[in-house]
């Protein structure tokens, strides 16, 4: 085989395994891309049924329930950014460092008429940490400034209005 | 005194690192062999004062010195002893000194075991390993010091996270650091063989040891972190696709390209420049992988911000050790003289089919690991990619893999037929078929399908490339027997650990067929799940020495026969307002039965529990085959030929008046 030939090969390999990869890459990127929401981003524009979805805040304390369905165990409870809030179920067992009043990431998608379903529930963190992207809705929201100490707890926050929160915060 | 003894001792190793780091240099340089012969026992000190350093932190956790602040935030007086010392890498600081510390043993088993080596590659081998240690021992002394103290000391500590507190992590951290910290060997001879513009078949000889060392503790590393999480997160899942998991697979991808691709340099002293951008590669994928994560730049900006000093040393210190080599790498690479092209079929050019897709594959996890991060940095839009992402991604790219991996080892050097090959392979091919056909009827789905067949393919091909080589059935028994004696043990390591990937990829596929359940029930109901009868018969709290746990009994059985009778609990710790769940395992080496105890409802007199139960085919082998594959490397590594007999180098014309 001449000395071209094999090079020939060798590129050939080279753009289809790279060329494969990349298109894989893409055609995964555009179908499974998680987007993270607020749940005022969710009231405003609610995503399609199809769309999994991450929805990050804070659980509204006094807001977990359960219920069952046959021998299905059911948990509700709503999760807010301060401005709305988003009812989510879960089927399953609510992860170790879940919480009232803390942050949450629930991934899952709207059900038409059902609230947000999750199928899964992240609460990796302590109670002093709060995940980036809850901190960065938050902070959007206008409902905390890391400046002034830690988030109001989370109960109070649908009653309150901005200018009520960062005075509950800097009165503490 | 001992934490200050301890952070003299580290201060101590900073100058050694610096001294091995530069006069070695400069010794190689001017062919001066006194500065040369002065590395190994400069690597040597090294490694002693960093033991120093190690046991005196050591030393203050067990005699729980809490007026060290590292003690004071990680541990207890309550804390079991096996976790008081585990718990010393438990943390940032720590772990770093661990680092560190690793560090120093791989430079001293290069000094040590390297006496063949030609003076002036070992000496800058030594110098390179020396000048990324001093950069370690700097940033823990400067910004991250594990002796740190404080007055006035606090009579208890703080605690760790009971989720650590478990010995599958007290040693995953270590394993995989030896994994990380081994790829700065290769890095080092890469590095050396850029400074002399010089790579070699004797050069790919002394650098596939050190690589396939580091990728077998790097294998046993992610395999114990994954078991780790599949039997104490209780979610019954064993890979989550997480940024820090990905962290260790993108290496071990890169790894396991460049342990390949120096066999050709080996054998062939083809892939010279390819193999040493590989080393370079490998080892800049660990040290970003681990420090980003552990910073926390990967995945929250928060944790980073905390201390920008330390994030700001971090980055500079992987600007420096990766663009540094880089630049190196660019203006001498031209200098290395080219390997000749060779013929698309054959063991070469095999290896290289090899390398392209496992690098494709570890481009593909690294863009998905690093795409969330640069969207919400460039355009501050926050996404997340999972699983489903990484499986529509990588499998695709994987079944190739495995389908080379059957007949490339079989391959002759040079110029091999693909008939032959073939036609050796005919028992291999018709199991593989027989199992294409179980796996139809058995498993849902094509992936999976396509994962399993090629999985028993891998397998029984490597079965028929050493029965090939030692003439089974071909010659009588006891010849065959003589010929395997006389086989190099680099053949059956070689053979073990694809075999080791195919029981993997088999444990993968099957865990894609996983079944589970979630019930609330009240005591003595009985649920259904993959043809199992499942009865809690009970549950009763049991205090602890710092807990209190609920505990479930539930008794498993199958055609109306007990199978097992597990206690999965639920603990709640006092002191930190934690709760861990312990999961109960039942396994028979073919399936797991795993069983997961939750929240308490409803009234006092006649509560319900929430279990969730999970039937896992297979899933004991993934790990399984992480050890198999782990032992064919410890196998390739006791070959002979992999410690004695070195090709000898033609000494370099001008270096004759040195030698």
């Amino acid at each position: 085989m001449k000395r071209k030939t094999r090079r020939l090969w060798l590129v050939i390999a080279c753009v289809g395994a790279l060329g494969g990869a990349a298109a894989l890459t893409l055609s995964a990127f555009s179908s499974n891309i998680q987007l993270f929401m607020t749940p005022s981003q969710i009231d405003a524009k609610p995503p399609p049924a199809d769309r999994t979805v991450r929805l990050g805040g804070m659980v509204v304390a006094g807001s977990v329930k359960q219920e069952r369905k046959g021998d299905t165990p059911i948990n509700r409870f709503e999760v807010t950014d301060g401005q709305s809030a988003v009812t989510v179920s879960f089927e399953g067992i609510l992860p170790d460092l879940f919480r009232e009043g803390q942050s949450v990431v629930a991934v899952g998608s709207m059900v038409p008429g059902g609230g947000f379903v999750a199928s899964e529930v992240l609460a990796k963190h302590d109670e002093t940490y709060m995940p980036k992207e809850v901190a960065e809705a938050l902070q959007k929201s206008g409902k905390w400034d890391p400046k002034f100490g830690p988030p109001p707890n989370a109960a109070s926050w649908n009653a309150m209005t901005q200018k009520e929160a960062s005075a509950a915060v800097q009165g503490k | 005194m001992s934490p200050e003894l301890g952070r003299f001792a580290l201060s101590l190793a900073c100058v050694f690192a610096l001294a091995q780091t530069i006069l070695p240099l400069i010794g190689a340089q001017r062919r001066d062999r006194r500065l040369m012969t002065l590395a190994p026992g400069l690597a040597l000190g090294q490694l002693v004062a960093l033991a120093a350093s190690f046991l005196c932190l050591v030393n203050a956790a067990i005699t729980n010195d809490f007026s060290v602040s590292n003690i004071l935030e990680n541990s207890a007086v309550a804390k079991p002893l096996l976790y008081k010392i585990t718990g010393v890498w438990g943390n940032h600081e720590g772990s770093i000194l661990l680092w560190a510390m690793i560090l120093g043993i791989c430079g001293a088993a290069v000094a040590a075991f390297g006496r063949n080596l030609p003076s002036a590659l070992k000496a800058r081998v030594l110098a390179v390993l020396g000048g990324v240690a001093a950069g370690f021992e700097l940033f823990c002394l400067t910004t991250s010091d594990p002796f740190d103290r404080v007055w006035p000391a606090p009579l208890d500590g703080q605690g760790m996270n009971p989720l650590l507190q478990d010995p599958g992590l007290a040693f995953h951290p270590p394993i995989l650091y030896t994994g990380y910290v081994g790829f700065a060997v290769p890095f080092a001879f890469a590095i050396a063989a850029l400074i002399e513009g010089r790579v070699d078949a004797a050069w790919g000889r002394w650098v596939r040891p050190w690589a396939v060392a580091a990728w077998a503790f790097l294998t046993c590393g992610i395999a114990l972190g994954s078991w780790w999480s599949y039997y104490v997160l209780g979610w019954g899942g064993y890979w989550f696709w997480d940024p820090v998991e990905n962290a260790s697979l993108i290496p071990w991808l890169s790894g396991t390209a460049l342990m390949h691709s120096a066999v050709v340099v080996e054998k062939r002293e083809a892939l010279k420049i390819w193999t040493v951008l590989l080393a370079i590669g490998t080892f800049s994928f660990s040290l970003s992988g681990t420090f980003l994560v552990r910073s926390g730049i990967l995945n929250s900006v928060h944790a980073f911000a905390q201390d920008p000093a330390r994030g700001i040393f971090i980055l500079g210190l992987l600007g420096l050790v990766i663009g540094g080599s880089l630049v190196l790498f660019a203006w001498r690479a031209p200098a290395l003289t080219a390997g000749g092209l060779f013929a698309p079929v054959s063991r070469e050019g095999a290896l290289v089919l090899n390398n392209i897709l496992l690098c494709s594959l570890c481009a593909v996890v690294l863009t998905g690991t690093m795409y969330p991060p640069f969207m919400s940095l460039l355009f501050g839009k926050t996404i997340s990619v999972g699983k489903p992402f990484f499986d529509a991604a990588t499998i695709p790219l994987a079944i190739p893999l495995f389908a080379f991996m059957g007949f490339g080892p079989m391959l002759p050097w040079k110029r091999a037929q693909l008939w032959p090959v073939l036609r050796r392979l005919w028992v291999a091919a018709l199991i593989t078929l027989v199992a294409f056909g179980i796996n139809l009827w058995g498993l849902s789905g094509v992936l999976p399908v396509l994962c399993a067949t090629f999985a028993v393919w891998v397998i029984a091909s490597s079965a028929t490339d050493i029965a090939s080589r030692i003439a089974l059935f071909r010659v009588p028994l006891s010849q065959s027997l003589q010929r395997a004696r006389s086989l190099p043990r680099s053949a059956f390591g070689a053979a073990l650990a694809h075999a080791g990937v195919g029981v993997t990829v088999l444990g993968l596929a099957a865990m894609s067929q996983a079944q589970h359940r979630i019930v609330e029930v009240h005591v003595g109901q009985t649920e259904r799940l993959a043809g199992y009868d499942w009865t809690l018969t009970g549950v009763k709290t049991e205090p602890g020495p710092n807990y209190t746990a609920m505990v479930a009994t539930i008794e498993i059985r199958h055609n109306g026969h007990i199978v097992t009778v597990m206690h999965p609990s639920k603990r709640s710790f006092n002191s930190q307002n934690q709760t861990t769940t312990e999961v109960s395992i039942h396994t028979n080496g073919l399936s797991d039965l795993y069983g997961v105890i939750g929240d308490r409802h409803g009234p006092a007199a006649n509560p319900t529990y929430v279990l969730r139960l999970h039937y896992n085919p297979l899933a004991p082998w993934m790990w399984f085959g992480a050890l198999i594959m782990a032992m064919g490397g410890a196998l390739s590594l006791s070959d002979r030929r992999m410690r004695v007999g070195a090709p000898r180098r033609a000494p370099l014309p001008d270096a004759v008046a040195a030698e």
